[in-house]
């Protein structure tokens, strides 16, 4: 079925673009879904006075895939294979939200070793997001070798997850209760390698852009924002930070057992382009040294909770136990229920806070699945940005937000 | 009393009857208020220096056709300096899916509404910008509703595979 | 390429001319981004160190469809985009191949809902189809070099 296109007139737009378009003194220019530095798919609607912003319309919902929607349809466990496709370079973040919001809605436990696992992984995913956003960042303001670089150091990480799970990107790891299984051997020192290697490259990575005169003429002053405007707004995780506001969930609302370990939280002071770049690069450091504090701290025992209600037993107990075949059947078939309640979750994921808003209604399958994403609420910013700054200077803009279309449009 | 608790109260105090009910699960609590009542609920709660409820950090619906009240607006407000969270529903029913804008007290709360309105059909009384934002513009229906079908496809196994093939539409050069 | 396909066959001429254009077709072949979802994340890590995709021609990708002769839909692609791939399609000049990269691209995937065309070529022809969620990079490279042998052994009536 070949769709039409859609042609929307002057008219409803009327009330977004200033007078002077209409009069044809400004130009209104389409940077469209398809563009090279649009970060996916997001079509942003110009009105140029010569080369400068008057405003900039944004429309999304070029990668809204109705997850919400298909969660609805399946059982608990199984809607969490759609959680990581969400946001796509935050894949176990999305799976830790959903999990944290289920198993508050069934009161489930977690065994310590796995919530240590749980946050020695999602930091790990951390530092992976924030090197695309590097390598993208600095793709679009001109710096093409960061970009191989920083890949070439997601590769090792993606070689962790799939040391553990078996995929590079969509592992669906964690699960409610606790993780899928034990890391398997090799992973501590693998990590340690890591974690030896990895100071070295941000310091490279410092030394190409943050001193480099390109770099700042290009991103200081470009996209400022006060943190009591970025609070109205919604603006949440690093581009927050980067006004000069301290607030991290993980310290203020700490969840998996964050309060057992020690970190700072890097602030800007302008709250531009390159505050933003600035506070991504402390985030990566102290990531890094909690990886390192989980993993001298690491408690043994199980990685899933025994609770047979919620959590499917063992292969080997299916043999010589009764119940176990019962539980098996009934959990991999109908799946767990869910009381009648909804809970709202949130967690702090590479751009901002990602909330999840579940409710159940006694029976299997969720009812409403609502996640509030970062992306959402950073692209809403953008006109305000994006005022009275070149063409160019979007481009700039767009990419230290970091946004990622899958995550804003579900 | 936590702040919780106090705002609770004080919702209670000077809305009285517009409170409807008060759950607690799991810890979070959640007050049920009148729908002409929710923006002076968030100006008490955003104006007080005590309580300071000062961040939106989530807007959504939920439908629960056919049963009535069939929609519940679900708000979450989040206080940076005590670092609480507190819920506030609304409930709507089939005729009138309507509900005044909070956008004068929480301007992020422009695109959250918007994506209530394609989703659900939800209409916000003196919201400055309300059309589709998920959905293509031409698009029919609110595909959130629980009567909107999910557009299920019937999937091509090896045993269906040639009679589904002929009615798919292929595309040529 | 009008009057070699209205001659027919002329021998060993027509061999060999085949086989030059295809070898000059095959060996640069310049992609369009077009990039929506997470597959677009594995393109891009097959375009980078580790796995690069230069050594197979693929230099750099083209933002422009007109400069371009390959278009590699990466990601899901849904309802309101598909417009926008048509057109984009319609603008690359011949010879012009398509790749359907991933699950959702080939089929729609995971998905199977309102949202989300099921599988690409409802919109434009595909030759070939690469499955994965997301697919390995080194996948990825496989399914540039069978479009590779795939063009190599065009014949001159296919030409356009």
């Amino acid at each position: 079925m070949l769709e039409k296109s859609v042609e929307i007139t002057v008219d409803e737009l009327r009330h977004l673009v200033s007078d002077r378009a209409l009069e044809g003194e400004t130009m209104l220019l389409n940077m469209g879904p398809q563009h090279p530095s649009t970060h996916g798919v997001l079509r942003l609607l110009l009105e140029l006075d010569d080369e400068r912003v008057v405003t900039c319309v944004p429309d999304i919902g070029f990668l809204h895939t109705g997850i919400e929607k298909s969660m609805e349809t399946k059982a608990y466990e199984k809607a969490l294979v759609m959680t990581d496709r969400m946001d796509y370079l935050n894949n176990l973040g999305n799976n830790l939200c959903y999990c944290l919001a289920v198993e508050k809605l069934v009161d489930l436990d977690v065994p310590e070793r796995a919530m240590a696992i749980r946050v020695l992984l999602v930091e790990l995913q951390r530092i992976a997001s924030h090197l695309v956003f590097l390598a993208t960042h600095g793709l679009d303001t001109g710096a093409m070798s960061i970009f191989l670089y920083c890949f070439r150091e997601r590769e090792v990480i993606l070689d962790i997850f799939e040391m553990c799970s078996g995929a590079r990107m969509m592992t669906s790891f964690f699960r409610p209760g606790g993780l899928w299984r034990d890391v398997p051997d090799g992973f501590e020192e693998t990590v340690r390698s890591f974690i030896e290697s990895f100071p070295k490259r941000i310091k490279m990575y410092e030394d190409l852009l943050t001193k480099n005169p390109i770099y700042t003429h290009r991103t200081k002053g470009i996209g400022a924002i006060s943190s009591e405007e970025a609070l109205k707004w919604g603006l949440t995780g690093p581009p927050l930070r980067a006004t000069g506001l301290a607030w991290d969930l993980r310290k203020s609302n700490p969840y998996s057992g964050y309060d057992r370990y020690d970190f700072d939280i890097p602030v800007g002071v302008n709250g531009d382009t390159y505050d933003r770049y600035t506070v991504r690069i402390g985030e990566m450091r102290q990531s890094l040294r909690i990886v390192e504090q989980v993993l001298d701290t690491l408690p043994g025992g199980p990685v899933r909770s025994n609770n047979r209600k919620f959590v499917p037993p063992p292969r080997s107990e299916l043999g010589h136990s009764m119940e176990a075949v019962i539980h098996h059947f009934k959990l991999w078939t109908e799946g767990f229920s869910a009381p009648k309640g909804s809970v709202f979750v949130a967690v702090e994921s590479p751009r901002g806070e990602l909330g999840c808003y579940l409710e159940g209604d006694g029976g299997p399958k969720p009812y409403r699945v609502h996640f509030r994403t970062p992306s959402f609420a950073t692209l809403q910013t953008l006109p305000m940005l994006c005022k009275d700054h070149l063409v160019a200077d979007i481009v700039a803009i767009i990419s230290s937000l970091d946004p990622v279309l899958g995550d804003s449009d579900r | 009393m936590t702040i919780v608790e106090n705002a609770v109260a004080k919702l209670q105090r000077e809305l009285g009857e517009s409170v409807l009910s008060v759950e607690e699960f799991r810890g979070q609590t959640s007050v049920t208020l009148d729908r002409e009542a929710i923006v002076t609920a968030c100006q008490l709660l955003r104006d007080d220096p005590e309580l300071d409820f000062n961040f939106l950090a989530a807007l959504t619906a939920v439908d629960y056709w056919p049963s009535e009240p069939r929609f519940k607006i679900v708000y979450e407000l989040y206080s940076l300096a005590n670092k609480e969270f507190i819920g506030l529903r609304a409930q709507l029913s089939n005729e009138s899916p309507e509900i005044s804008t909070i956008e004068s007290i929480y301007p992020n709360a422009n695109w959250h509404e918007r994506e209530v309105f394609d989703m659900f059909g939800v209409t916000f009384k003196d919201h400055s910008d309300q059309r589709r934002i998920i959905m293509p513009y031409d698009w029919e229906g609110h595909p959130l509703r629980k009567d909107y079908p999910l557009g299920y496809e019937e999937v091509q196994f090896t045993f269906n595979f040639d009679e589904i093939d002929k009615r798919k539409p292929y595309a040529k050069k | 390429m009008g009057i070699e396909t209205k001659l027919g066959n002329l021998g060993f001429v027509t061999t060999t001319l085949e086989k030059v254009v295809n070898w000059s077709r095959v060996r640069a072949m310049w992609p369009v981004l077009f990039g929506l979802a997470c597959c677009a994340i594995e393109m891009m890590v097959a375009q980078s160190s580790d796995y690069d995709m230069s050594r197979f021609g693929m230099e750099l990708m083209r933002a422009s469809p007109r400069q371009s002769d390959l278009m590699i839909v990466a990601g899901r692609l849904t309802r309101k985009m598909a417009p926008v791939l048509r057109r984009i399609y319609d603008q690359m000049p011949e010879p012009k191949y398509v790749i359907a990269l991933g699950d959702c691209s080939s089929c729609g995937g995971i998905f199977n809902n309102y949202a989300v065309v099921p599988g690409v070529d409802e919109i434009v022809p595909v030759d070939v189809y690469i499955a994965g969620c997301p697919p390995r990079p080194e996948a990825l490279i496989h399914g540039i070099l069978t479009l590779y042998d795939k063009v190599e052994k065009q014949k001159v009536k296919d030409w356009v």
